[in-house]
C-alpha cells in the first residue's frame, strides 16, 4: 500500500503512442518527497545536458506533490518541469487550480511526455485508462476555450483540463499552460508542449488516496486550521496590505494599488510614477475593478480566494489572479484598468506569461520609438498605446512578421534585431524577463535571491522574512513577538536590529553571513513546498504562514507513513536543491550567470556583492563557481552527481 | 400516530459565498472512511460541489435519498440569468445520473450529517462560512425511517431483482 502519493506515473512516449502504466520506488518519498524533488531527479537520470528544449529528448513532466488530493489546505499545486527554450535551464512553473488532485484520483502521480507527436493530439486521462485523442479540431484554439470544448466533448464539466492556446501551438517562449484559474506560466511550458504538439492534458479521477495515519494527520491539521482562521482575522501590521495576510497576492480584493503603480516601473521596466495613483484614478480603478469581478474564487481545498472569475462587458468571461491584473497595463502606459481587463482575456486565451510578456511588447514599442524597429516593422499597427499593444501580442502570439522575433523574448529579439537593441534588454536575469523593478539601495536578500535560485523569478523565492526593516523598534518587537515560523529563536535579533537607515541597514545589514542564511532558509520553504504542491502562498511565499519548518515534519510523517524528523525534511529540501543546481550546472550555468540586470539598483556595491555570493556559496557547500562540492554532494548522498559532474570536469578533483 | 420529538438538523448554504474550493467534498470523503480519515476520495463525499465555473455556478447540494426510479419529468432552474443543471438542485441519488453513488459498488451515499458528530464535518472544514449548521426540536408523527442500510438493499433489489438479493441473504445465513 503506498500512502500520500499514489506509487505510479504515466509515461507517454509522443513519437509511438507507447503508454505506460509504471510504478515507482517508494524509497523516493524519503530521498526527495515527490513533486518538484522526484521529477528533478527524473531530469537528471534521463535527459543530459546536450539535449535542447525542442529535442525530442525533453521531458516534459506535469507532476503532483506528495500531499495533494490530501485534506492538506492548498496542496493543489501541479509543478511542470522541462528543459526552457529560453534559459536552456531546467524550469519549473507551477500551477494552482485543480488538475493535480485529479491526476493523483485518476491514480498518477505524474505524467512523463517523451518525444513528439507526429500529428496534434490531446491526452485524455480517465480514471487509469489513457488514450492519445485527435487535436486537430483544436487547433488555433484559446487556452480557455479549449478547456471548455473538451468537456464539452468528453461530456463532463468536471474533467480538469491543462491546455495551451495558439502562442504555445507557435512555441512562444512565453507561452504559458492554462487550467481553469490557474497556469504554469515562466519559462515556456507551453512552447515545449506546443513543439511536442499536445493541445491539452484532460483528467478525471474517482480513485482513492491514502493517508497512513488519518487521524494523526486530521489532528495536525486542527492546529493548521486554527492557525489559519486566526491569520484571516489578525492581518500584520505595519506592512503593505498585500503583504499583511495569508495567500497569493489578494489582487483581486484590494482596489487601492498606490504601492505597485507608484513604486513598480511603466513600460519597459523604464518609468517611475511617482504622482501617479491620485483620487481620481483611484475611483476609476475601483469601479474598473468592482465591474469585473463576478466572484472570489480558490484553488483545490484552499479557504482564501485569489483568483476571479472576469465578466467584464462584452469581454467572453475568463478567470484571473494576481499581478496581471497591472502587468499590461503598465507595459503598455495605460491609465485605466479597462484595459487589463480586455487585454489580459486575449493574453489568457491566447496562453502567454503575464509578467514576462508584457515587457516583450513595451520592449518592442521602446525599439521603434528609438528608430531601431521600423514602421515597416509595425505596418498596420495602430498609433494608439492599447491598440499597439492589443496588435502586438497577437503578432508575437502567431509568431508573424516582427512578432516572430519578439516570440524569442527580450534577450534573444534583442540579439537577432541588433543594431543597438541589446541595450534595451536590461531587465532579463539568465536570459529571463524580471518584475519591473528598479531600486536605490542594494539589498544583500534581494542581490542573493535574484542572482542565485534556480527558479529565476524572484517572486518565488521571497516570502517569510520581511521585504523591508520596520522603521521603529517598537514595531519590530511587535513583529518578532509572535513569529513560531523562525527556525531559531535567536535570528529575531537580526530582525530586531535591523534599521531603514544607518550601518545596520541596507546595504550591510543583513551582513553576508546573515543574509546567506535567511535566504537559505527561505530557499529551503519553497522547494519543500514545491515538493508537497502546497501553495506557496500559504506557506513560502507570505509573512508568518500556516505551514513552515516546525510543522512540515508531522504531516508529512502522518500521511505518508515515513517517519521525518525536521531535519530530515531538511535535508531533504536540501538534496532536492543540490541536484537541481548541478544539473544546471551541467548545462553550464555558472557564477557568471549569477546577477541582477545592472540597473536594477541605483546604487551598486561591487565589492560587497562579491562577498555575498561567495559567503552564500560557502555556505550553501558550493566552490567558487556556485557549484556543489563533492563533500556536501556525498553528505547529501549524491556522490552519483558528484562523480558526473567530475567526469565532465564541471567539478574538479580535490 | 403518536408524536415524537424529533432533532432537525439543518444546513444552511450561503452559494455565494462558496468560493469552490471542494473542501467539503474532500473532508466527508475522509470522515466517512474505514478507519476514519484514512482515504480520501470527493467521488465518495456525500455533498458535490455542483460547478460551472464561466457561468459563475458554485453549488453545494448534499446527497439525499435513493431512489428506484427516475422523475417523469425534469427541471431547469434560471435564477440572475444563470440556467443551473437539469435536476441542479435534487439531492436524490436517482437512476438519471451518477451523483452520489460509490464509485466501486455503485450503492448510493446519503449525507448522515455525520451521525454523532457535534458540528457535520464539512461545516467546520468550510472556512469561509457558506454552511452553517443549525438545530431545532419539532413534534412529529412517529414513523418509520429509512436508514442507509435500507437504502442500500432497496439499491441492491433494483439492481438484481428481489428474489437474487434473497437468494444471497440466504447464502449468507447458511454460510456463517
Ligand atoms: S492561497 Fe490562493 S493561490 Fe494559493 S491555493 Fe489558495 S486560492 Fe490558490
Ligand atoms: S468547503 Fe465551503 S467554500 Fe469550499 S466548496 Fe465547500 S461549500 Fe464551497
Ligand atoms: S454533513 Fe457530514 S455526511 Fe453530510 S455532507 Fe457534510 S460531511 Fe458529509
Amino acid at each position: 500500500m503506498r500512502y500520500a502519493e499514489v506509487g505510479y506515473n504515466l509515461e507517454i512516449d509522443l513519437a509511438t503512442g507507447n503508454i505506460e502504466r509504471e510504478e515507482t520506488d517508494p524509497g523516493l518519498i524519503a530521498a526527495h518527497l515527490g513533486g518538484l524533488g522526484t521529477s528533478v531527479k527524473i531530469h537528471w537520470d534521463r535527459v543530459g545536458p546536450e539535449v535542447k528544449a525542442f529535442d525530442p529528448g525533453n521531458l516534459l513532466i506535469f507532476s503532483s506533490g506528495l500531499l495533494n488530493a490530501t485534506p492538506a489546505y492548498s496542496a493543489n499545486r501541479t509543478v511542470v518541469t522541462f528543459v526552457s527554450p529560453q534559459t536552456d535551464l531546467l524550469a519549473y512553473p507551477m500551477m494552482g487550480g485543480f488538475w493535480s488532485a485529479e491526476l493523483k484520483h485518476a491514480g498518477y502521480d505524474k505524467v512523463i511526455l517523451s518525444g513528439k507527436s507526429p500529428d496534434w493530439i490531446y491526452i485524455w486521462i480517465d480514471d487509469g485508462k489513457v488514450e492519445l485523442r485527435d487535436a486537430s479540431h483544436l487547433l488555433g484554439r484559446g487556452a480557455v476555450e479549449t478547456q471548455t470544448l473538451i468537456q464539452e466533448e468528453l461530456g463532463d464539466r468536471n474533467i480538469q483540463v491543462a491546455a495551451i492556446g495558439p502562442a504555445g501551438e507557435n512555441r512562444v517562449f512565453t507561452a504559458s499552460i492554462e487550467q481553469g484559474r490557474s497556469s504554469a506560466s515562466r519559462l515556456g511550458g507551453g512552447a515545449v508542449m506546443g513543439d511536442k504538439k499536445v493541445k491539452a492534458i484532460a483528467v478525471r479521477g474517482s480513485k482513492d488516496v491514502y493517508l497512513a495515519r488519518g487521524a494523526e494527520f486530521m489532528n495536525h491539521m486542527k492546529a493548521v486550521t486554527e492557525y489559519v482562521n486566526f491569520r484571516n482575522a489578525n492581518p500584520i501590521p505595519d506592512v503593505m496590505t498585500i503583504l499583511s495576510g495569508i495567500g497569493s497576492p489578494q489582487e483581486m480584493v484590494h482596489t487601492d494599488e498606490k504601492w505597485h503603480t507608484e513604486n513598480f516601473m511603466w513600460g519597459n521596466a523604464r518609468t517611475r510614477r511617482r504622482e501617479f495613483w491620485t483620487d481620481e484614478i483611484s475611483d476609476l480603478w475601483a469601479s474598473r475593478q468592482h465591474a469585473a469581478i463576478k466572484r472570489l474564487i480558490s484553488c483545490y481545498n484552499c479557504p482564501q480566494h485569489c483568483g476571479a472569475l472576469i465578466s467584464y462587458g462584452d469581454t467572453p468571461r475568463y478567470m484571473a489572479k494576481c499581478f496581471g491584473k497591472l502587468t499590461y497595463a503598465m507595459a503598455a502606459y495605460v491609465d485605466d484598468l479597462d484595459f487589463s481587463w480586455r487585454i489580459l482575456r486575449q493574453a489568457t486565451e491566447y496562453g502567454v506569461d503575464s509578467f514576462s510578456t508584457p515587457q516583450i511588447l513595451a520592449f518592442a514599442v521602446e525599439l521603434k520609438e528609438a528608430g531601431i524597429l521600423t514602421d515597416a516593422d509595425f505596418e498596420g499597427c495602430p498609433e494608439d498605446n492599447e491598440g499597439r499593444f492589443f496588435w502586438l501580442l497577437e503578432k508575437v502570439a502567431k509568431r508573424e512578421g516582427i512578432g516572430d522575433v519578439l516570440a524569442d523574448g527580450v534577450y534573444y529579439a534583442a540579439r537577432a534585431i541588433g543594431n543597438g537593441a541589446e541595450e534595451f534588454d536590461h531587465n532579463t536575469i539568465k536570459k529571463h524577463e524580471q518584475l519591473p523593478l528598479k531600486l536605490g539601495t542594494l539589498d544583500p536578500l534581494y542581490f542573493l535571491m535574484y542572482s542565485t535560485n534556480e527558479k529565476i523569478s524572484i517572486t518565488q523565492i521571497e516570502g517569510n522574512w520581511p521585504q523591508a526593516a520596520f522603521p521603529s523598534r517598537e514595531q519590530r518587537e511587535t513583529f518578532v513577538k509572535d513569529w513560531p515560523q523562525l527556525p531559531e529563536e535567536t535570528w529575531k535579533e537580526w530582525l530586531l536590529e535591523w534599521e531603514i537607515r544607518g550601518e545596520k541597514a541596507i546595504p550591510y545589514w543583513p551582513t553576508p553571513d546573515i543574509s546567506a542564511k535567511i535566504v537559505d532558509w527561505m530557499e529551503m520553504l519553497h522547494n519543500i513546498d514545491d515538493a508537497l504542491c502546497i501553495c506557496a502562498g500559504m506557506a513560502s511565499f507570505c509573512l508568518k504562514p500556516p505551514y513552515h519548518i516546525h510543522n512540515y515534519h508531522l504531516l508529512i510523517s502522518a500521511a505518508a507513513g515515513v517517519d521525518m524528523s525536521e531535519e530530515d525534511v531538511k535535508k531533504i529540501a536540501n538534496r532536492n536543491r543540490n541536484l537541481h543546481r548541478a544539473y544546471n550546472n551541467r548545462r553550464g550555468m555558472t557564477r557568471a550567470d549569477e546577477k541582477p540586470p545592472e540597473d536594477h539598483w541605483k546604487r551598486r556595491f561591487p565589492e560587497l556583492e562579491e562577498e555575498l555570493l561567495t559567503t552564500y556559496y560557502a555556505h550553501k557547500g558550493w566552490t567558487y563557481d556556485g557549484i556543489p562540492t563533492r563533500e556536501r554532494l556525498e553528505e547529501l548522498d549524491l556522490k552519483y552527481v558528484a562523480d558526473d559532474l567530475e567526469q565532465r570536469g564541471i567539478l574538479h578533483h580535490g | 400516530m403518536a408524536k415524537v420529538t424529533k432533532k432537525v438538523k439543518r444546513i444552511k448554504i450561503d452559494a455565494d459565498k462558496c468560493n469552490g474550493c471542494r473542501g467539503c467534498e474532500i473532508i466527508c470523503s475522509a470522515y466517512h472512511a474505514t478507519p476514519r480519515y484514512s482515504t480520501i476520495n470527493p467521488a465518495r463525499s456525500r455533498i458535490r460541489v455542483i460547478t460551472n465555473r464561466l457561468e459563475d455556478i458554485w453549488l453545494p447540494v448534499f446527497a439525499g435519498e435513493y431512489t428506484a426510479a427516475e422523475c417523469l419529468g425534469r427541471d431547469v432552474y434560471v435564477i440572475d440569468g444563470k440556467e443551473y443543471d437539469e435536476c441542479g438542485f435534487c439531492r436524490a441519488v436517482c437512476p438519471s445520473r451518477d451523483l452520489f453513488k460509490d464509485p466501486d459498488s455503485g450503492l448510493p451515499l446519503k449525507c448522515d450529517m455525520c451521525e454523532g458528530e457535534e458540528i457535520p464535518q464539512c461545516v467546520q472544514w468550510c472556512l469561509n462560512d457558506v454552511l452553517v449548521y443549525e438545530e431545532r426540536e419539532e413534534e412529529v408523527d412517529e414513523e418509520f425511517e429509512i436508514t442507509m442500510a435500507e437504502a442500500g438493499v432497496d439499491s441492491l433489489i433494483n439492481q438484481y431483482g428481489l428474489d437474487k438479493v434473497a437468494d444471497m441473504v440466504a447464502r449468507r445465513r447458511k454460510d456463517r
